[in-house]
């Protein structure tokens, strides 16, 4: 079993999430590779930020397990979360950029917290990291209220990545784009996930991102996870959520490209 | 597996080889910056540069990037450099970190201190006479709009004017009443400790009676009012425009002037005086306990005093000018509301002006009442 854990990123054993009586989260086992990119899809409201947010300490759980890169996280999550911090990045739906500072600043933040380097330095990491996301390093010196959805979700990924993360969560990274910026942040992630082999692990309704970045696709029904593999099986899934998620009147226009 | 960095350079002849080992990762950052600042002296010296990435463990953005930063430093100087030995996993990128940094930007060249402060006060001239037209704008809208009410009187919004007349009157009572018992009774307190000197203790009586009843009453209870439903008021509105509500209102054929500001200017200009007054008499009532219990002086002689000291035209002194300071206080905050942009920190700033500018004008007009009741000689 113990041998097993070595290529896991992430490790959900019986998770269990609820408010008061309402149970989100059942009884959830998920398994993330190494290196791969997991897409998650589920309802809206169904709970796929929740199980994102408990993964990352933000939500309490009320029973079962979670590993992240080996080790246990800590039910009450205060210092366990804190000294994560290095392991994983984030990319939240707004892109929860500081507003007051420059995006400059803004990938600098975790550097400068949890490092001691030089100023010189941490700038040209920051440019560095600016290039990576396929952004101009004149852009470094914008407050986040001047840039649009695209180039916000690029400076939000830049910051997830300042401190080379092993795992980066992204939170709905393509709404709000339109298909080209959308198709084109889908690459980035892809070019990204393999120069620094991140796990990516993506909540998304984007059905084409789905269908060209992740290696493989969780689907979210009911509390629990009632599909899992590459795209081409959970098409075939038997289950009617799934059926009806895939096949519905708004994937159908897809399936051309899918089959 | 997360070893220490280690570099180990071993200059021969002309080359000089770095062996970096290790985690090259950015846990490391402080030892890596010491690291590679420590061999570049012997880098500067050397001819050509050759860098053996075989003992390097963990490689991460910004190992890589003091990596390159070293072997970029030999190429600007017309040396050759050459990296050999990487794992295979690290070649994407090395060959990424190689990309980046190549332009550096220049800094946007700043304004000479004199020219920036010149420039500042130049723009800050510029927004006052914006918020002059702004506030006319506002105060021409609002006449439109009691004019079309006026017209057709149905079209005044009365579920919504005695729900603002509800929030910004009734809920205000008992914080205003408070403060103004509290402020009476301090002046009263004050009054009484310094008058007692010169044996004219019963004058304070006249000073709390005037200064409450044609100053202070309506002038706290105006900058409480300000700072209380004002406020309120830029929130409100803000947060319809920055959700796109107040477009919704006029695609439909609504004009928001009437719909939105009217009821909640002329709420406010009913409340005020109501408000004015209830403070007044509170401050006089807390003068009154300060009298009694500190001054000694009986609830009947205070009455009594009262009645001689004050007149009916210090009371119509404070409670005229109670209307024209709600109107300014509607009007810069409804305004200041429309103002606000799409976000949230612009909400916050513009909350923050109204306040301030309303308080502002609230004192402002205050004065100016002053100057016309002293020569009409009120």
């Amino acid at each position: 079993m113990q041998g097993t854990t070595e290529h896991l990123a992430i490790r959900v054993t019986d998770l269990v999430v609820g408010f008061r009586r309402h149970v989100v989260i059942d009884r959830l086992s998920l398994d993330v590779r190494r290196g791969e990119i997991l897409g998650l899809v589920g309802a809206s409201g169904g709970g796929k930020s929740v199980l994102m947010r408990t993964i990352i300490g933000l939500i309490p759980r009320q029973s079962g397990e979670i590993e992240v890169m080996g080790s246990p996280i800590d039910a009450n999550h205060d210092r366990a979360s804190r000294s994560a911090a290095g392991k994983w990045g984030i990319l939240f739906q707004q892109g929860a950029l500081f507003s007051s500072l420059t995006v400059r600043q803004n990938i600098q933040f975790p550097l400068r917290e949890n490092l001691a380097l030089s100023q010189a330095l941490m700038d040209e990491i920051a440019t560095a990291k600016l290039e990576m996301v396929g952004l101009n390093p004149t852009d470094g010196d914008k407050f986040p209220s001047e840039l649009s959805g695209g180039m916000t979700k690029r400076v939000a990924l830049a910051r997830a990545l300042a401190l080379d993360p092993a795992i980066v969560f992204l939170d709905e990274p393509t709404s709000g784009l339109d298909p080209i910026a959308a198709g084109d942040f889908d690459a980035l992630i892809k070019t990204l996930q393999k120069t620094l082999g991140l796990t990516v692990f993506m909540v998304t309704h984007d059905l084409a991102s789905l269908n060209t970045v992740c290696d493989r696709v969780a689907a979210l029904a009911d509390g629990k996870i009632v599909a899992i593999g590459p795209m081409h099986e959970l098409l075939q899934s038997e289950h009617p959520w799934v059926r009806a998620y895939f096949h519905g009147k708004r994937s159908q226009m897809l399936q051309p490209r899918a089959s | 597996m997360a070893t220490a960095p280690l570099l180990s350079a071993t200059p021969s002849g002309d080359l000089l080889e770095l062996r970096p080992s290790g985690s090259w990762t950015a846990a490391n950052g402080t030892t890596l910056e010491a690291l590679s600042t420590g061999v570049m002296p012997q880098l500067d010296r050397s001819g050509s540069v050759k860098v053996d990435m075989a003992g390097v463990s963990e490689l991460d953005t910004l190992g890589a990037w003091m990596l390159e930063k070293m072997t970029r430093r030999a190429t600007s100087a017309g040396h050759r450099a050459e990296v050999v030995g990487a794992a295979e996993n690290f070649a994407g990128l090395i060959e990424e970190v190689r990309q980046v940094n190549r332009h550096n930007p220049v800094p946007a060249r700043g304004l000479n201190p004199v020219a920036a402060r010149v420039n500042e006060i130049g723009r800050s001239a510029v927004s006052a006479t914006d918020d002059v037209t702004v506030f006319l704008q506002m105060l021409g809208a609002l006449f439109w709009a009691i004019l079309g009410v006026l017209r057709r009187p149905r079209s005044l919004r009365l579920t919504s004017l005695v729900y603002q007349l509800y929030k910004v009157g009734w809920q205000a009572i008992p914080i205003i009443a408070l403060i103004t018992f509290l402020i009476g009774a301090i002046i009263a307190q004050q009054g009484i400790f310094h008058f007692r000197k010169f044996g004219a203790d019963s004058y304070v009586v006249d000073m709390v009676g005037i200064l409450v009843l044609r100053e202070l009453g309506v002038l706290i209870v105006a900058i409480m009012v300000a700072g209380r439903s004002g406020s309120a008021y830029t929130a409100e509105l803000g947060s319809m425009k920055m959700r796109e509500e107040i477009d919704a209102l006029s695609t439909m054929g609504l004009d928001p002037v009437e719909v939105l500001i009217l009821p909640r200017i002329v709420a406010l200009i009913c409340a005020l005086p109501i408000l004015a007054f209830i403070g007044s008499m509170a401050a006089l009532y807390g003068g009154g306990l300060v009298a009694q219990f500190y001054g000694g002086m009986g609830p009947a002689i205070y009455i009594a005093r009262l009645h001689e000291a004050v007149s009916v035209t210090s009371f119509q002194v404070g409670i005229i000018k109670a209307p024209f300071m709600a109107l300014a206080i509607g009007i810069v905050a409804c305004s200041e509301g429309l103002r606000v942009k799409g976000s949230a920190e612009s909400l916050g700033k513009q909350t923050t002006t109204s306040v301030v500018k309303s308080i502002f004008l609230v004192i402002v007009l205050d004065g100016l009442f002053a100057v016309f009741f002293a020569s009409v000689g009120m």
